[in-house]
């Protein structure tokens, strides 16, 4: 017999538990506006120098006597970047979790979890450099210059010159990045529905597929998207890996005009720039500028994620949410 | 009792001389960490002066981070390094926010321009104007009729020129755009000079080593890098037309030396304004035209940096010293060009001007020596007397 004699509680470890709470609750908050007010300051010389155009103008010079900073190619480089990573790799990552939730025999769902969550670990320097040594040859060989052949310099997003260092390669290796992320989340969250739905479907004579998408795709919407949102956050933010392998074309010439043309993100120009950017200067300024619209940009995809949950779990009453 | 005075006395100077003695040579060899940041190009060079200069003075540690020039700076201006080092100089904004740095050439470089044509060995012959148009791309071919006639009987292949250039502000940015500004004044006019410059084409490698990759592994491929990378990598170079235009140089350590040994006579002061020093495209038959100098920055009053003591201060000076002279050995191994002696004259020149807090700073020579003179007395000494003290009375 086990008994649990309670003591009864003392104001003072109430008291020491609500400060340490609301403690680390406030140092949360805390760094988040350290973070804005930093980037605000610090790019500050940016916004009052060029204004709106930073965020439209396409100008990127850092030459003495001739700055002029705009910052559109590197939004647009972000978002063709990671838009192309989450077409290849959500149905990828949805796939992974349908077999390992719906059909995998139960000796094989452990294992290969974990082989996914694995995955997950390796250092983004290690996907780059495997991107920039290895697998760029594959891609330039088999993938981009038969591509180029057979449709030419006429089309628009296969012109320019394959070599393996670009915007498509970039969002290949983001791709193979994120993947682990999106499907050892989305497992989880097909696992969470209830065995009684699956069950209910069945007895009603449905095939697989159906007792997939009658029961388990409503009941995890919500989280497969909140699933989606954590690696699209993740393709956003990647550095290191896209660094190595878009390219790196500043200014103008890093418009995302084609796949095989290099290109340029908001991470990647920082990354790239900001250890020899002459202290106090104005392309200081543009590159913590760049940051804060990064910044923005990954709090509007968290924003937008919640009002999406939020509004599929109030369409599915009672789903399970992520 | 004489006998018991004296063996009090012998005793007591056997537990204090020994004591005094070793707390002397303690502070002989009490240990110091020389902190320097900057440059990524200098560190292979300042990492084998560190592992040298230790051996022979195992006391000093140093510490260099090789954070890239431009955050060297930054911990200079904040007082928290000893010495700074960049592959540029100190921009006028810098000195106003730095007054009073000394700046030292310590190292030379040589920056090559390297290509992959397959079947093509190295030695293609260029023009400062013609690498000027193929990075501007107003030559995109091979076979450009101006890259054709400077080679006559190189069967150049008719292929698109893939451009690759340094994707990260760098100082052989710097020193590359100096050149292509002072020989192109179309290249002047359009993208100027800097650690990262508006390039109008082509992809970005991250370092040397990014830009070496792309060109060994591109075919048809141009970009430029580092001497040292070339050779290590054995990489195919083109020679540059000199100056005087008479000439097609190979970049070698000589040919980079020549170059900065006839720039030299321009050079100001180690306490004046660097900003305007280049050493690319100086006259000589064999100077070879795209080079630049790398520096370290002290303080002229080492007093300055937060926590400097005089006697580490001194240990800075001579660690500075040692490297413009018997570190410079270790240079051409490691495929940096050695400082030509006009140059460490005004390195000399300069380090003779450092102060700690207004006094000239203390040689360290001398000290040591007075202090290894008092242990070796005081052991003599002890020794002496504990034989009498010692000595049993039979």
């Amino acid at each position: 017999m086990i008994s649990v004699k309670m003591k009864k509680g003392s104001p003072i470890t109430d008291k020491i538990f609500k400060f340490v709470a609301i403690g680390a609750a406030t140092y949360v908050l805390a760094i988040i506006i350290m973070i804005v007010v930093n980037l605000t300051t610090g790019s500050a010389q940016i916004w009052q120098q060029e204004g709106i155009s930073f965020l439209t103008g396409s100008d990127w010079n850092s030459v003495e006597g001739r700055e002029s900073y705009g910052a559109a190619p590197y939004i647009m480089g972000t978002l063709v970047n990671a838009g192309i990573a989450m077409a290849i790799s959500v149905p990828l990552s949805f796939g992974i979790a349908m077999f390992l939730s719906e059909l995998a025999p139960k000796l094989l769902r452990t294992p290969l979890a974990m082989v996914i969550e694995l995955l997950a670990a390796v250092p983004s320097v290690v996907y780059g450099l495997w991107g920039l040594l290895v697998f760029r040859l594959y891609i330039q060989n088999w993938i981009e210059v038969p591509l180029h052949n057979l449709f030419g310099d006429q089309s628009i997003i296969f012109a320019g010159t394959p070599f393996g260092l670009d915007i498509f390669t970039a969002s290949v290796v983001l791709a193979i990045m994120i993947v682990p992320t999106i499907a050892s989340i989305s497992k989880e969250i097909m696992l969470a529905v209830p065995n009684s739905q699956r069950e209910a479907a069945y007895m009603l004579g449905a095939t697989k597929w159906e007792v997939f998408r009658i029961a388990v795709l409503p009941y995890s919407k919500s989280g497969l998207i909140g699933a989606t949102i954590l690696g699209l956050g993740r393709a956003v933010g990647e550095t290191m890996a896209v660094t190595m392998l878009i390219g790196n074309a500043t200014g103008a010439a890093a418009f995302p005009s084609s796949l095989f043309a290099p290109g340029q993100t908001l991470a990647s120009i920082m990354a790239n720039e900001f250890a020899e950017a002459s202290q106090g200067g104005l392309h200081l300024a543009a590159l913590v500028g760049v940051g804060l619209i990064l910044f923005l940009m990954a709090f509007a995809i968290n924003v937008v994620a919640h009002l999406l949950v939020a509004r599929v779990v109030k369409s599915h009453e009672g789903a399970v949410l992520a | 009792m004489t006998n018991k005075v004296i063996m009090g006395f012998t005793l007591m100077l056997i537990l204090i001389v020994p004591a005094m003695s070793l707390h002397a040579s303690a502070q002989t060899s009490q240990s110091y960490t020389i902190t320097g940041a900057g440059s990524t190009f200098v560190f292979p060079l300042m990492d084998n002066w560190r592992v040298e200069y230790n051996k022979i003075h195992p006391e000093i540690m140093l510490n260099y981070q090789s954070i890239g020039s431009g955050a060297g700076i930054k911990l200079l201006e904040q007082k928290s390094v000893d010495f700074g080092a960049s592959d540029a100089p100190l921009s006028a904004t810098d000195m106003q926010k730095a007054p009073g740095v000394l700046t030292l050439p310590e190292s030379i470089g040589g920056i090559t321009v390297t290509y992959n044509l397959p079947g093509i060995d190295k030695g293609l012959k260029l023009t400062g104007p013609v690498i000027a148009q193929i990075f501007m791309g107003n030559i995109t071919s091979w076979n450009d009729p101006a890259i054709v006639s400077l080679n006559p009987g190189v069967n150049l292949p008719s292929q698109k020129i893939v451009v690759a250039h340094r994707s990260d502000g760098s100082g052989t940015t710097y020193a590359f755009t100096d050149y292509l500004s002072k020989v192109s004044p179309d290249w002047q006019t359009k993208i100027g000079q800097g650690k990262s410059v508006p390039w109008p084409l082509g992809t970005g490698g991250q370092g040397n080593a990014g830009v070496a990759n792309i060109v060994k592994s591109t075919p048809y491929a141009i970009g430029y890098v580092e001497l040292a990378y070339v050779f290590q990598n054995k990489m195919t170079y083109a020679f540059v037309q000199n100056a005087d235009g008479n000439s097609f140089v190979e970049p070698t350590l000589d040919s980079v030396a020549a170059d900065a040994a006839a720039a030299s006579g321009s050079f100001p002061a180690a306490d004046g304004d660097w900003s305007k020093v280049s050493i690319v495209n100086q006259p000589g038959s064999n100077s070879y035209p795209i080079s630049t100098l790398t520096y370290v920055m002290i303080y002229k009053d080492l007093s300055t940096v937060t926590g400097e003591t005089q006697d580490k201060s001194s240990q800075v000076l001579a660690f500075l010293d040692w490297i413009i002279h018997d570190g410079q050995q270790y240079a051409s191994g490691l495929l940096y060009v050695p400082l030509p002696d006009s140059i460490k004259k005004i390195d000399e020149n300069g380090l003779a001007e450092v102060t700690f807090a207004g006094g000239a700073v203390p040689e360290f020579g001398p000290i040591a020596a007075l202090v290894l003179a008092i242990a070796i007395v005081s052991i003599i000494a002890v020794s002496a007397r504990s034989r009498i003290g010692f000595n049993p009375k039979i």
